[in-house]
């Protein structure tokens, strides 16, 4: 039962991972007892499990991930949202307004109009709906302040680090409040532009050199020296 | 067109542009240039000057065209007006429409096309300068651009041409060959799988001629394969062992 790469090897679609009798993992696809790539990542092994960290990649939606969404359309019954994903998620009318409605005198667009960006949960998804999003808890609803980047979705684990590590000093360093949604999107808010400016800096080096060792203590460096850079200009 | 030479093949066994007959022409692949599309690819190979590239999985318009089951698949294939000798008419042609088809139809089986239903996978192709073999450098640029895009797939898929010029069997043929030589045997490959997505033929071969130039053509399709791999790790150099 060999195995053809070694751990955090970068590997194309196709490559013939492993043969025997391993198991399938992310982004991996079995024919024949052969374990092959279906992305372009880096290899990790877990026990007989094999999986491939892609690189590159999109958000699929999942039943209880936070997302940060912008609004499209305004319907009768509720509003479609691109939450960066193949799929439009769905937010209904009843799921926002706590009084009862009626499509025919509530103007629904005086309350989300398109454009205006959303903190939601997935409430419900599956392979023939489209996934269903609820404002209904505390930390959801209409982004009134800060600002949006974005960022591919399967680098979200690395921002926040082993333990929650790097967001963690990044909210300390910068000051600022940051709420990562799962589809890539992120929101910063801050006290001060300059503060929110720096923490977006930190993130897209982040995105960048997500696949190189001792990222954290750079991007620290990175903040006081740009803290220092700000200060001196004033 | 410039003059029609007498001879493809000179004393020595060498072709129009010096190759031999089993030598490919020089090919640069680069990945990942096209800021707006979510993956693209560019290829030159000889003469040939191509760029793909991809959009989605995304919500497919007109909405009753969507598949319950998987992802459309569309392609186009689009030479632009300055890509040939003379002008070419910016309408899609009819050998457009055709070449669209068979791209999409090689592409489609690499894919899991099973995993992302009611989506579409939108490939764009576009010659900007033409010199034989533009199908097959087609396929080579847009499963790249579909890999770089993030899409799921079996394999990469690469293709190559062989062909009959002057009695003489070779590999990747030139817009000068295909129009003189005797025929012209594209194949498209998924190299590890070792599966054909696409096998066309023009013009005349015994059946031994047929099998020597598939045999060829797939022998190319590995050389390029190699070249198609080394340009999507290239994108990521410095990705290197990490211990978190």
């Amino acid at each position: 039962m060999p195995t053809f790469f070694e751990r955090r090897q970068i590997v194309t679609p196709g490559d013939l991972l492993a043969e025997g009798t391993y198991i399938t993992g992310e982004n991996t696809y079995k024919e024949n007892k052969k374990i092959y790539a279906s992305r372009i990542g880096l290899v990790e092994y877990e026990d007989k499990k094999i999986n491939v960290v892609a690189l590159r990649a999109f958000y699929i939606p999942k039943v209880e991930d936070t997302v940060i969404g912008k609004i499209v359309e305004v319907g009768f019954n509720g509003w479609m949202v691109d939450i960066h994903s193949p799929y439009l998620a769905l937010l209904r009318a009843s799921d926002v307004l706590s009084r009862p409605f009626k499509p025919q005198k509530n103007d629904l667009s005086e309350v989300l109009d398109a454009g205006d960006l959303v903190i939601a949960k997935i409430i419900a998804y599956d392979r023939a709906h489209s996934p269903q999003l609820t404002v209904g808890e505390p930390g959801l609803g209409k982004i009134t302040r800060g600002q949006v980047m974005k960022i591919t979705p399967t680098k979200i684990p690395r921002v926040i680090g082993r333990k929650g590590s790097m967001i963690s000093m990044i909210k300390q360093e910068t000051g600022c409040h940051i709420i990562l949604g799962h589809n890539g999107i992120i929101l910063i808010t801050g006290k001060r532009l300059e503060d929110e400016q720096l923490a977006m800096m930190a993130i897209h080096k982040i995105d960048e050199e997500s696949h190189t060792t001792g990222l954290t203590d750079r991007i620290s460096q990175m903040i006081t020296k740009e803290k220092a850079k700000q200060k001196e200009e004033k | 067109m410039s003059k029609k030479p007498e001879k493809l093949i000179d004393k020595k066994g060498l072709r129009l542009d010096g190759r031999k007959p089993d030598e490919l022409r020089q090919t640069k692949i680069e990945i990942g240039i096209l800021s707006n599309a979510e993956g693209s690819a560019y290829i030159q190979q000889g003469k040939n000057k191509i760029l793909a590239g991809v959009y989605g999985p995304r919500e497919l318009h007109p909405k009753h065209l969507a598949l319950p089951d998987r992802t459309v698949l569309r392609c186009r294939y689009h030479m632009a007006p300055f890509s040939v000798e003379e002008r070419k008419s910016p309408a899609p042609s009819r050998r457009e429409i055709e070449l669209s088809k068979v791209i999409r139809e090689s592409l489609e089986t690499s894919i899991f096309l099973e995993y992302y239903p009611r989506t579409a996978i939108e490939v764009f192709i576009e010659v900007l300068q033409a010199d034989g073999g533009t199908r097959c450098a087609s396929i080579t640029a847009a499963s790249l651009a579909l890999a770089d895009a993030g899409i799921p797939m079996r394999d990469l898929v690469v293709a190559c041409a062989a062909g009959k010029v002057d009695d003489t069997i070779v590999l990747d043929l030139m817009d000068t060959e295909d129009k003189m030589g005797t025929a012209d045997v594209p194949v498209a490959l998924m190299p590890n799988l070792n599966v054909i997505t696409l096998l066309q033929m023009d013009g005349i071969l015994t059946l031994e001629e047929f099998e020597k130039a598939v045999n060829l053509a797939v022998e190319g399709c590995r050389k390029i394969y190699a070249i198609q791999k080394e340009a999507l790790k290239n994108k990521y150099v410095g990705v290197k062992e990490v211990d978190e």
